[in-house]
């Protein structure tokens, strides 16, 4: 964010305590002290109310980054982020689009109960008119979040407090990733296994044990929910005959299933057996530590999932 | 009774300006204005039968009795100011300069309209004359028109390192008074010194429900701004004259100190909500109460007091706007449909999948607006 901001005094950030408290997560961590009040602002709880505001100076040109504290919090701004930045371009026929960054942490998995562990994949990925990445590693954070700055249509930025402390080659020098082009993190010859952001973790966790059973899994991070990479993931799947969707989401229409669906209509006759989707369970995310492992999308689940299409159970 | 605080405060609540007087504003302004209303009012007219017609679909909220108040706010506000508004919007949108025939367009759900036929009559969008909208969710446009007057300021003060000069003018309605969106709004504003002015078009009903069965303090709005630290004022609105003279003064001040204000302009619409509306929760002798006060018929009888204007001459200008709206009618009517092609348009700027990336409408081409940058 700092260096897009040197480069683009268009660019500002805003959310609850961005600013003095350098941020709640410290991810804008000396960035008041660079580049002042007047670009680093701090907000009101108000998230409706920052949220349009922003939306309002980027239908004037401004390149806003809104941070929510917790994706969580985004739902009290669903109107405008939902109604508002998506569809601006397209009511006005082309004359006002909406350039700008909804940044925050996403999913569950600290122990923080119902409302504080939305997965907002699961809603927002249902609109179009708007851009979803989702990065699982430090170096994808840097180079998704430079293109989501400079892209003139309205991104969301889906990070996880759960990664925040994972360590990861970052370099100092420019780059940017492209969306809608997914990371073969693993190559694999038995299943494919789709997933993106922290359940990444996970799927290569599983893979690693399933390795150890001789079964060989190709782990594609898809890094943008919205574009996906259809291409790199049929690819895949038609190698590997077998796909497994691992997805923090809920199930129920869900960017999961709608891998499943695509991989289902797309790569019909390379499949073995059914694509079978791995989500957080559908409930709400409890409190209790042991129920909320047991609830997300965890490596036991995978490894099952991966048996079942491999037809090694 | 019903919205009796309305009319009891009706004549009563005359701003008076200091710097501007009746007889300072100039025969040609009058006329101009004269013309602006009478346009909106025919316009209106003719969406009604358009849409008895079913040229005309979806929703359609008419603009007729708060005719004053469109003219008079954009009249105070220089061109460069953006405004932003509710789904009333056809009025806001003429006022400020968009030719009929592309807001007929619009509504009639043809190419030719400002928004390509995408927007409909209440996405009214206009950006050679920073006309931000049209916004269908009540009060949804109250953040919006802070991030305008934020992004001015920005512009001004941040980028060029100069002074802010622009105004953002926000239109709502008095059913955006119990939006969350409306207070969140106005204490940002408030916070960060927004040069931003809420204009509640007050017309005493958000669809049937009186104000007074709505929100607190009906009889004093402007309480709802104090709480924020900015200025309120009432205003008559059914009086041209008197919403430039008191808005004039206003946008003076809210550009000179960059601080937000919060207007209760008292008007009423003659019509129902929308075209599905039989007003049965309101007397026929209120209505008439109002149609005494009409804002074109005042200000016509001011303009033949003052002798600026003939009744002949007045006449003619009453014949021109009929036959703009007529031609503008005919002209949305000859414009095709969108192609299907519009469908994958203007989704994203960018071009990936199926979509098709953006362009502006046929309004703006030779306007010398350019596309998103």
């Amino acid at each position: 964010m700092s260096e897009e901001m040197r480069r683009d005094a268009r660019i500002y950030l805003l959310g609850e305590e961005v600013a003095q408290y350098n941020g709640a997560y410290k991810v804008s961590r000396g960035m008041l002290d660079e580049f002042g009040p007047r670009r680093v602002i701090d907000m009101p709880i108000s998230e409706s109310g920052f949220a349009g505001m922003a939306i309002g100076s980027a239908m004037m040109g401004l390149r806003p980054i809104v941070e929510f504290m917790s994706w969580s919090f985004s739902l009290v701004a669903a109107d405008p982020i939902l109604n508002n930045a998506p569809k601006m371009l397209y009511m006005s026929g082309g004359q006002f689009g909406c350039p700008i960054v909804f940044r925050g942490n996403d999913g569950a998995g600290g122990q923080l109960g119902s409302t504080h562990s939305w997965c907002v994949e699961g809603l927002y990925s249902n609109v179009p008119g708007l851009k979803i990445a989702i990065p699982s590693n430090p170096y994808d954070a840097k180079g998704l979040m430079k293109t989501a700055i400079r892209d003139d249509d309205p991104v969301f930025f889906l990070e996880s407090e759960r990664l925040l402390s994972i360590k990861g080659e970052v370099p100092e020098e420019e780059y940017t990733i492209p969306f809608g082009k997914a990371a073969i993190r693993r190559e694999g010859t038995d299943c494919t296994i789709v997933s993106w952001g922290r359940p990444v973790h996970f799927a290569m966790e599983a893979a690693e044990t399933l390795a150890k059973e001789g079964i060989s899994c190709e782990v594609i991070d898809g890094r943008t929910i919205r574009p996906m990479d259809w291409t790199t993931i049929f690819a895949s799947v038609r190698k590997t005959n077998a796909c497994v969707v691992v997805d923090q989401s809920w199930s129920f229409a869900s960017p999961g299933s709608e891998v499943a669906a695509q991989v289902s209509e797309h790569c019909f006759d390379d499949l073995d057996h059914p694509v079978l989707r791995v989500h957080s369970d559908d409930v709400p995310a409890p409190y209790a530590q042991n129920l909320e492992q047991e609830m997300l999308p965890n490596p036991r689940k995978i490894i099952a999932a991966v048996k079942k299409v491999t037809y090694r159970a | 009774m019903p919205n009796a605080t309305l009319a009891s405060n009706l004549a009563s609540h005359l701003v008076k300006s200091a710097s501007v007087t009746r007889t300072e504003i100039p025969g040609t302004t009058l006329l101009k204005w004269f013309y602006d209303m009478a346009l909106i009012r025919e316009f209106e007219v003719r969406c009604m039968q358009a849409y008895q017609d079913k040229k005309i679909g979806g929703f359609c909220h008419v603009y007729i009795g708060q005719e004053a108040v469109a003219v008079g706010c954009v009249a105070a506000l220089e061109h460069r100011d953006p405004i932003v508004t509710a789904y009333r919007d056809h009025g806001h949108a003429l006022a400020r300069g968009m030719h009929p025939k592309h807001c007929m367009a619009e509504m009639f759900g043809r190419i030719g309209g400002c928004a390509k036929g995408k927007g409909g009559s209440m996405h009214m969008f206009d950006k050679a004359n920073n006309l931000y909208g049209g916004h269908g969710i009540v009060g949804a446009q109250c953040p919006l028109g802070a991030g305008l007057a934020f992004a001015t300021k920005y512009e001004d003060e941040v980028i060029k390192g100069g002074k802010s000069d622009r105004v953002t003018m926000c239109f709502l309605g008095d059913g955006a008074l119990n939006q969350g969106a409306l207070h969140e709004a106005k204490n940002l504003a408030g916070l960060l010194d927004l040069p931003v002015i809420f204009v509640v078009e007050n017309n005493g009903y958000s669809m049937g429900t009186a104000i007074e069965r709505g929100t607190t303090m009906a009889h004093k709005i402007i309480t709802k701004a104090m709480g924020y630290g900015m200025e309120g004022i009432e205003v008559d609105g059914m009086d041209v004259l008197n919403v430039y003279a008191s808005m004039k003064d206003l946008c003076d001040r809210v550009r000179a100190t960059s601080r937000p204000a919060f207007v209760d302009m008292r008007t009423y619409r003659y019509k129902g909500h929308s075209m599905s509306d039989p007003r049965k929760y309101r007397g026929r002798e209120e209505e008439e109460q109002y149609e005494a006060e009409d804002p074109i018929g005042k200000l016509q009888k001011f303009i033949k007091d003052r002798k600026v204007a003939t009744a002949a001459e007045i006449e003619t200008i009453v014949d021109r706007v009929k036959v703009d709206v007529r031609d503008a009618v005919a002209w949305a009517d000859a414009s095709p449909a969108p192609g299907l092609e519009e469908l994958y348009h203007d989704v994203y700027v960018e071009k990936w999948g199926p979509y098709t990336g953006t362009s502006l409408p046929e309004m703006l081409r030779e306007s010398g607006v350019r596309s998103q940058e």
